[in-house]
């Protein structure tokens, strides 16, 4: 998935072409682009050196986890960072954290599927429908991946105005994504919270009345703008 | 649905009542008495009468002492061995009262010293799933409750961990209803396979272990064996247990390992042994079925979690 996405940031950068003024933000992805492998390349680094607890299967589980949810809040900040600040070319950083979102969403999930259980489906049946946590977990990471398949610049632009509707549903997988957090912890229940409340602001963002006072920095956006330009 | 596969190891196996260290030796420190470890041998016999069995090999003390659920020094499966480095256990007193001849406050030494301290080989199954196997030595609970003489109105025992949150960070945050409180029935006290232990590996124990004393029921999930014991209370009704009290439909009093029973947010059928990279079938009570099933005889294991 990185790959790929490498690739479509690259393909997504020649179709703007020379218009693209600011050879900055390019550089400013690639370094996004790097720094997003980072937590990747920590764990490879652990694993390799006996630096994963004595529950590895557990920690690479926890990690990844962790890793999706942060980057699917930081995905949901760039609109609220965009207002907040006027710099709208930071919006062009969301894409690369959306799908590395997805990225490490899956590793979680596939390290779940293979050393937790086994590839059983009966195991990962029962757990699906037994178990509540999982139920959203599994359902938030399904709903992300039609949003992945369509975050080329082509079904941008086939979608049209479908596509903003259909990323809307970051929203829910990032609040199942949280629920799924609070739910699996047995006790200190303090970092979830801490997810929730950073979700909350993050979707406070998107509500009507703070829109409307935020309309001046809005203003300017060109009435016409391609769907990759609207606020989400 | 639930995949089942015959216990592949006997229970008595591992730890049987009664296997003594042969070649026990008691180190005087401070008046306490530590079996050097000898879980190689032990091992080795178990080793020799199965092939077909699972390995059941002591999981390396590394882990045991770094990978710890003891929330009064934090939440993190590594904060107890970091908050826990400068843990003083001397001096350290533990109250026996309640119904019993002798209600005293004893100082631990005291406590420890007439008592014979033994190796026990026991599986550990946290409620979380994953299990370990550690050499402890400790001496019998029964040892215990005989000298102080219950009453026959004491029905249950009572077990408080230190509350002192100058020493255990932890305590700082209520995730739990401090102090941490866990309990027996008298029965399962003074069943032989339960254990107050002082040490493991053949050291005394650490404070991420629950040093200077805690208790160990092999057949139970790992909370019930309560740390840095304090006081031990014999009382007439069943006591209030910690986690019993934080989440009563996910954490009964009885905690038994039961793989046919699962925990309502996850499976408890199999078990990641610590060392390994897929989970192995968890045995009903542990694979101490043989010796405690029949102190559950009769009851509804479903209810009586």
């Amino acid at each position: 998935m990185s790959v790929r996405g490498s690739a479509e940031v690259r393909e997504s950068e020649s179709a703007r072409g020379n218009h693209s003024r600011t050879l900055g933000l390019s550089h400013l992805r690639t370094l996004l682009f790097v720094i997003c492998l980072l937590p990747l390349a920590n764990l490879i680094f652990d694993g390799f050196t006996g630096g994963l607890e004595a529950e590895p299967v557990k920690d690479i589980t926890h990690r990844t986890g962790w890793w999706a949810l942060t980057l699917l809040l930081l995905t949901l900040a760039i609109t609220p960072i965009r207002k907040l600040s006027g710099w709208n070319h930071v919006i062009k950083l969301r894409k690369t954290l959306g799908l590395f979102a997805f990225f490490y969403a899956s590793i979680h999930l596939l390290i779940y599927f293979g050393l937790d259980q086994a590839f059983s489906f009966a195991y990962i049946g029962e757990d699906i429908i037994k178990r509540p946590y999982i139920t959203v977990g599994f359902t938030a990471l399904l709903l992300l991946v039609p949003l992945a398949l369509t975050s080329n610049l082509k079904a941008i632009r086939r979608l049209g105005k479908r596509w903003q509707k259909l990323h809307r549903l970051i929203y829910l997988c990032a609040a199942l994504g949280v629920l799924h957090f609070y739910w699996l912890v047995k006790a200190d229940v303090r970092e979830p919270l801490f997810f929730a409340a950073a979700l909350a602001i993050l979707l406070a963002f998107r509500l009507p009345l703070l829109q409307r006072k935020s309309a001046p920095t809005r203003a300017p956006r060109p009435a016409r703008a391609g769907p990759l330009e609207k606020p989400q | 649905m639930l995949i089942k596969r015959p216990a592949d190891i006997r229970e008595s196996e591992i730890t049987p009542e009664g296997l003594y260290l042969d070649r026990r030796k008691f180190i005087g420190t401070s008046g306490q008495a530590v079996i050097a470890a000898a879980g190689a041998s032990l091992l080795g016999a178990c080793d020799a009468s199965a092939e077909t069995q699972q390995k059941e090999e002591l999981t390396p003390l590394e882990d045991v002492i770094g990978y710890n659920n003891f929330y009064e020094f934090g939440t993190g499966k590594d904060d107890p061995a970091k908050n826990a480095k400068n843990f003083r256990v001397r001096p350290w007193t533990v109250v026996v009262d309640g119904h019993v001849a002798k209600p005293a406050t004893y100082n631990l030494e005291d406590l420890v010293r007439p008592m014979k301290i033994e190796e026990r080989v026991y599986r550990m199954r946290c409620v979380e799933a994953w299990s370990m196997v550690i050499p402890w030595q400790g001496f019998a609970l029964r040892d215990l409750i005989n000298r102080v003489r219950p009453t026959s109105r004491a029905k249950y025992v009572s077990f408080t961990t230190l509350n002192d949150p100058q020493r255990m960070p932890g305590l700082r945050y209520p995730v739990l209803d401090w102090p941490y409180r866990e309990g027996l029935r008298m029965d399962e006290a003074m069943h032989p396979l339960t254990i107050l232990s002082t040490g493991l590996y053949g050291k005394s124990l650490l404070g991420q272990n629950g040093a200077p004393i805690r208790l160990v029921v092999p057949w139970k999930y790992g909370f019930k064996g309560i740390k840095s014991i304090v006081r031990i209370s014999f009382v007439e009704t069943q006591p209030q247990t910690s986690w019993n009290k934080s989440a009563p439909n996910e954490y009964g009093f009885y905690a038994n390992v039961n793989p046919e029973v699962d925990h309502p947010r996850w499976s408890q059928a199999r078990e990641r042994r610590i060392g390994e990279w897929l989970r192995r079938p968890t045995l009903p009570y542990n694979g101490y079925a043989d010796q405690v099933a029949g102190l559950y005889r009769g009851m509804d294991l479903r209810r009586n979690f």
